[in-house]
């Protein structure tokens, strides 16, 4: 890794191994594990300082996320702490881990943005993570070079060549669409302060949680707020899963239902115009008969969402897709159609993995991303750096157990349900070994011998644990039941796995 | 692709969809996600439950059952379905051969999509009819 001189910008431009670009989450997180490998590696960052999207939104000041402080048998620096804690960032010292709640003041299980911003401004100084900031990457080469491949990123301070590029940069451009005067509106990112709403009638195109969360925020000052998209919005609650709008922003729906000055609609958005009144006048079409209408509002705001602010990368060949431009990416947020450039943070959205019953996996959030950071990392370094992981032995009699204590505990598992999975190796010379966490599309394609991957999963009734068995290249999925405590390691569990592995073949020796 | 405005161009020329006005077709882009496999992904699996309805934006996929190759899926045609109204895991693996983008829609949010479409359902009856038809024509050449 270069190193700096005190009081110097660290990581000039030049060559390394991996150039990480951005500061936020995402890409501290990926620097962390990088770092641990002793990987050489640059992180650049347009921005000031470290937390990228939390330096600024969520626009109310307080996040979505939650951390539980005094969660129930879990130690802040144990591994089960983790899941009741969704902002922390991983690490491997015990000082290191867990440390969200020092930053938070009691009054929310939901941290404040500036609190936010101060746990991933401490997790980076513990750590010792440097980013060379203010330092905007502009544009991208792809070489061939007798070294073999090399992208160059060129900044404002100059160029970077690397072997893998890993974009952790968001998905932070507005978007808005191009409804003809949409130029009227203003998007969520330059919303204003409340108190100039005051009196207004306002107009929200978008159901999603940012138009919840301003109509939420601005009930007190508005004069009638609507919220219009073409489909009915839902809950997180009526989902059972982070799909839909979330608990903090219910009060709207409650506003509309009693006829609350809040009107929530399923229509498109045609036209936006000035009347001769001066107010904005904005046309509509009902979604379920097609029917116009309009309205009058004193002010329109898009939140229609965010784009990946990827540059030139579409041009290089990363395939992009949906209407936020996410980068398709494999199973270990590879770009699916350019090698070499890898993706980090919330863009690590872009690989769905199975999506069973249309949940997708949490990697748009810290609490989802984090892993896939650690993952990637693992993968990056043991494919092309020639690291060799611990792969630590289970005894047979202990299988069972570590199954369902993974199925009860681990947070990769519960953040990124059906997405993430805790894989066992069971044929081989060496015996059982935890292989520890991939992603569970990796394990269902990869050839590979005997093995078991536990997941927990969620079909939008319930949550339970889904065993996965490869047996003679062969698949198998065994659902266990729910629990009402999400205790899976009861009696009832023990008997229901053991008879899966009892089934194995009696050479894996894994009953 | 990307916004909803082009999905709902890519979808108005597809049978499945041919009924639908505009604001339905939006409805419909809203309503959906799009999905990008790349050649050699997997879209569905053989076997594995908790799968969604996708149409084909653009791209080819085999519809591959125990190993074999069955059919050949394109633009505009659409699988999934079968395993989401039974319930029931599906019989074979989808692979996209080539690039594919889909929009996609998860299981749970199949029937109310339906039920709210009658016109799309109906469609989609007529199509699985066809299939039905030739497979009987398949089984009876055959004997």
């Amino acid at each position: 890794m270069a190193g700096s001189l005190p009081g110097a910008k660290p990581f000039p431009p030049g060559e390394y191994a991996v150039v990480v670009v951005g500061s936020g989450p995402g890409a501290l997180q990926t620097s962390y594990f990088l770092s641990r490998y002793g990987i050489d590696h640059a992180v650049i960052s347009a921005d000031p300082g470290p937390a990228g999207m939390f330096r600024k939104w969520p626009f109310f000041q307080r996040l979505l996320s939650w951390t539980k402080p005094y969660a129930e048998g879990a130690e802040r620096a144990s591994r089960a702490f983790q899941r009741w804690d969704w902002n922390s960032l991983l690490a491997v010292e015990p000082e290191l881990r867990g440390i969200a709640p020092e930053f938070m003041d009691g009054s929310s299980d939901f941290p404040s943005r500036p609190e936010m911003q101060s746990n991933l401004s401490a997790f980076a100084d513990r750590a010792g993570l440097e980013v060379r900031y203010e330092c905007r990457w502009e544009s991208t080469r792809h070489e061939e070079t007798p070294d073999g491949e090399r992208f160059t990123l060129v900044t404002t301070d100059g160029e970077y060549r690397c072997r893998f590029a890993i974009f952790a940069v968001g998905v932070a451009e507005p978007y808005s669409p191009s409804t003809p005067g949409i130029e009227l509106s203003v998007h969520y990112a330059d919303t204003r302060d409340a108190p100039s709403y005051a009196g207004k009638r306002l107009f929200i195109i978008g159901k999603q949680n940012s138009g919840f969360e301003l109509a939420t925020g601005l009930l007190q000052w508005a004069s009638r707020i609507t919220l219009s998209s073409p489909s009915p919005a839902k809950t997180s609650i009526e989902t059972r899963s982070l799909v839909g709008v979330r608990a903090r922003y219910v009060q709207p729906f409650e506003d509309s239902a009693l006829g609350g000055g809040v009107d929530i609609l399923s229509a498109s958005t045609k036209q936006i115009s000035r009347a001769e009144s001066g107010a904005l006048r904005v046309q509509l079409e009902r979604s379920d008969t097609a029917a116009p209408f309009s309205l009058e509002a004193d002010e329109v705001i898009a939140a229609t969402g965010f784009t990946c602010p990827l540059r030139d990368l579409p041009a290089l060949g990363v395939a992009t897709f949906g209407q936020s431009k996410l980068p398709a990416q494999t199973d270990f947020w590879e770009s699916a159609t350019v090698p070499g450039i890898y993706f980090a943070g919330t863009i690590t959205q872009g690989a769905a993995g199975l999506k069973k019953h249309g949940i997708p996996p949490n990697s748009g959030a810290l609490h989802g991303y984090r892993y896939n950071s650690r993952v990637l990392v693992r993968h990056l370094v043991a494919k092309e750096f020639g690291v060799v992981h611990e792969r630590p032995s289970i005894r047979a009699g202990d299988l069972r157990d570590h199954l369902l204590s993974e199925a009860t505990r681990a947070p990769e598992l519960w953040h990124q349900k059906a997405f993430l999975a805790s894989v066992v190796s069971l044929g081989g010379d060496d015996g059982i070994r935890d292989e520890g966490i991939m992603p569970l599309t990796h394990f269902l394609d990869a050839d590979g011998g005997d093995a078991i991957a536990m997941t927990i999963e969620a079909d939008g009734t319930s949550i339970y644990p889904v065993v996965y068995v490869r047996r003679d290249g062969r698949q198998e999925e065994h659902a266990l039941d729910p629990d009402p405590l999400h205790d899976f390691e009861r009696e009832h569990y023990r008997r229901a796995l053991g008879q899966i592995l009892g089934r194995l073949s009696s050479g894996s020796n894994a009953a | 692709m990307a916004t909803r405005d082009e999905i709902a161009d890519a979808i108005a020329g597809m049978a499945i969809f041919a009924d639908l006005a505009r604001p339905q077709l939006m409805g419909v882009a809203s309503r959906f996600e799009e999905a990008f496999f790349a050649k050699d992904q997997k879209v569905l699996r053989q076997g594995l439950t908790g799968s969604g309805f996708y149409v084909i934006l653009d791209g080819e996929a085999d519809v591959v059952a125990d190993g074999q190759k069955i059919a050949t899926l394109a633009r505009g045609e659409f699988f999934g379905e079968v395993s989401v109204l039974l319930g029931e895991p599906p019989t074979a693996d989808i692979v996209a051969t080539r690039p594919m983008r889909c929009i996609v829609l998860g299981g749970p949010a199949v029937e109310g999509f339906l039920v709210d479409h009658p016109k799309v359902m109906y469609r989609m009856l007529q199509a699985s009819a066809r299939r039905l038809r030739n497979a009987n024509r398949r089984m009876t050449a055959s004997q």
